[in-house]
């Protein structure tokens, strides 16, 4: 005879105990998590503002010019049409919203999915840790997130790039474990041999040639982050994500793919100008 | 030398201590590697010894002058000085022109000269080699080979180098250590190796070795002939003064081409056969061994080892 662990609508004992766990935390945690929720939010207005300052066609000539130098020239146009077209639906704000929203928690991902990575790397007994916790982040259904989230920073732009972060820091904490553990043997072996240390190993040798699988890793987290915008505005992220939750509530087919199609052109450049901007110019003559 | 499994990688890198050996002791400069602490490991690998590798291990995202100036990287040398010596390390190994472009764009050769290089430049009392041209083409490889020995000729160095070409090692090697299964069987030069074999497996090793690359000349000179016709004069120090020829001519010892002792006989066969007498074989002091006719030559050859 099974014994029903949770009644449907309702959470059962598992899930009565994570309530437990979040409400402890409400109580005890007050003081480290409106520590957080300043510091995020600082980042989150700095963004914004910075982003905000430049007129729309200085920013999507300066995008155009990066595209340009270090992707190519059919990019750079895509590029130009592309913000325009965002520009004249009327979705410049938001989408400038998304960005900094996007930028901040990838940043913030890399803060600390980078480390993470690097000392995976380097240690077998921290990996076996980390790694059920990054299968954990990236399986669970990303809503899952916005609960806690709202009941620990209420709702706006902080629990929105908590949830991304978490959401999107994965693949570059794994990518850099990856890319540090696939330097070739004897590279490792090389460089011991010629007296390295343990620091010098790390910064002559193991992130050098680990830097192009890293910042795939970096490449996905952003894609990633970006992808979670939609959720977030849930909470009120605010920016597209939001034109395209207005869409789903009102059954409005067109304002919902003019919120999309924004989107993809947001992440089209973001894809493209990370992958560029990797690629070193030494590295593509070699 | 040895075959593939016989543990000479092994060997080599307990002697810079990547691999700790189980049981025994290494002693470098009078030090047992096993009493030195981490650090000190460190700095002894910085300073005296430095390693070439069969890959090639060179670092893909640093051009040929930075590679090369690794070893030096590491040691704390200062960028001006470091670029300097990986410069003349590079000039040495006849890379000067390369300086700026990266591994990927060289050929196998070229890469294990930037090797060779980025070990030169630190400028090590010992160098250890790990099969380091068994990756080159035939050709590039005896031109590493030649290298190698000009470089020693300018300055001698404690050189370990890992091998299983026994030519390699011949031509190399002042002395062989012979290894299987982890067991060194033999160690000595060429000539002993050849000569008296330990065991069967040595001898087996040099079933195929030609003789008249490894022999010295010494071990097939006979006695000079004393006829009417042609004479060997020695001194009554048996020093060799010269020779009356058939024509009853005399040629003095300076104007006749002569052999020294230790020269091997495959390098002894164009001045045997440019002779028209049996060329004699001197020592060091000018004493006179004994003479190998054209005829003896040819036998020595024909029959494997002449001794």
């Amino acid at each position: 005879m099974l014994i029903p662990l949770a009644v449907v609508n309702q959470a059962g004992p598992l899930g009565l105990a994570v309530d437990a766990v979040v409400e402890w935390l409400l109580v005890h945690g007050q003081g480290f998590f409106s520590l957080i929720q300043m510091v995020v939010e600082a980042l989150a207005t700095l963004f914004e503002q910075v982003l905000s300052w430049p007129p729309a066609w200085l920013f999507a000539l300066v995008v155009a010019l990066i595209g340009w130098r270090r992707v190519n020239g059919g990019f750079s146009l895509f590029a130009l049409l592309g913000l325009n077209l965002v520009l004249a639906l009327g979705l410049w704000q938001p989408m400038i919203a998304t960005l900094a929203l996007v930028l901040a928690a990838a940043l913030l991902a890399l803060v600390i999915g980078l480390p993470l990575g690097i000392l995976s790397a380097r240690s077998p007994m921290v990996w076996t840790l980390v790694r059920p916790g990054l299968d954990l982040m990236q399986t669970m259904p990303a809503f899952v997130y916005l609960i806690p989230a709202v009941m620990l920073f209420s709702t706006g732009a902080v629990p929105s790039i908590i949830a991304t972060l978490i959401f999107a820091m994965p693949p570059v904490v794994r990518l850099t474990h990856l890319g540090i553990t696939q330097v070739p043997g004897d590279l490792i072996e090389a460089a011991h041999s010629f007296g390295c240390s343990e620091r010098q190993m790390l910064w002559l040798v193991q992130l050098p040639n680990a830097l192009p699988t890293v910042m795939t890793g970096v490449n996905q987290t952003i894609m990633l982050a970006l992808s979670m915008v939609v959720i977030a505005s849930m909470i009120g992220g605010g920016g597209l994500g939001d034109v395209v939750l207005r869409g789903i509530q009102q059954l409005d087919v067109g304002l919902g793919f003019e919120g999309g199609i924004a989107v993809v052109i947001l992440a089209v450049i973001l894809d493209r100008l990370t992958q560029g901007l990797s690629n070193s110019p030494q590295r593509k003559r070699a | 030398m040895g075959l593939s499994g016989s543990g000479k990688s092994t060997l080599l890198r307990m002697i810079n201590g990547l691999i700790r050996p189980s049981s025994g002791a290494v002693l470098v400069q009078e030090k047992s590697l096993l009493q030195l602490s981490a650090r000190e490991l460190q700095q002894l690998r910085r300073s005296s010894m430095a390693m070439v590798f069969q890959s090639f291990a060179l670092l893909p995202n640093r051009t040929v002058l930075d590679n090369a100036a690794f070893g030096l990287e590491v040691a704390g040398i200062p960028r001006r000085e470091r670029d300097a010596r990986a410069r003349r390390a590079l000039e040495r190994v006849g890379l000067g022109d390369q300086l700026q472009r990266w591994p990927q764009q060289l050929s196998g050769g070229m890469q294990q000269r930037v090797g060779l290089a980025r070990a030169l430049a630190l400028d090590p009392p010992i160098l250890l080699m790990d099969e380091a041209f068994s990756a080159l083409d035939p050709l590039i490889r005896t031109d590493m080979q030649t290298l190698l020995l000009e470089l020693q000729a300018e300055q001698r160095r404690t050189i370990v180098f890992i091998s299983h070409d026994l030519d390699e090692a011949i031509r190399l090697g002042d002395r062989i250590a012979l290894m299987k299964d982890g067991q060194l069987l033999q160690c000595g030069t060429a000539q002993e190796l050849l000569q008296h074999p330990a065991n069967d497996q040595v001898r087996q090793f040099f079933q195929d070795v030609d003789a008249a690359a490894v022999l010295p000349v010494e071990l097939i000179a006979e006695a000079a002939p004393q006829s009417e016709t042609l004479n060997y004069l020695v001194d009554e120090q048996r020093r060799f003064r010269g020779l009356n020829t058939a024509e009853g001519a005399w040629i003095p010892a300076a104007e006749v081409p002569h052999l020294l002792a230790g020269t091997l006989i495959r390098e002894a066969i164009d001045r045997v056969a440019g002779n028209p007498f049996p060329t004699p074989v001197l020592d060091e002091h000018h004493h006179l061994i004994g003479v190998i006719s054209p005829r003896r030559l040819l036998h020595s050859l024909g029959e494997g080892c002449p001794c």
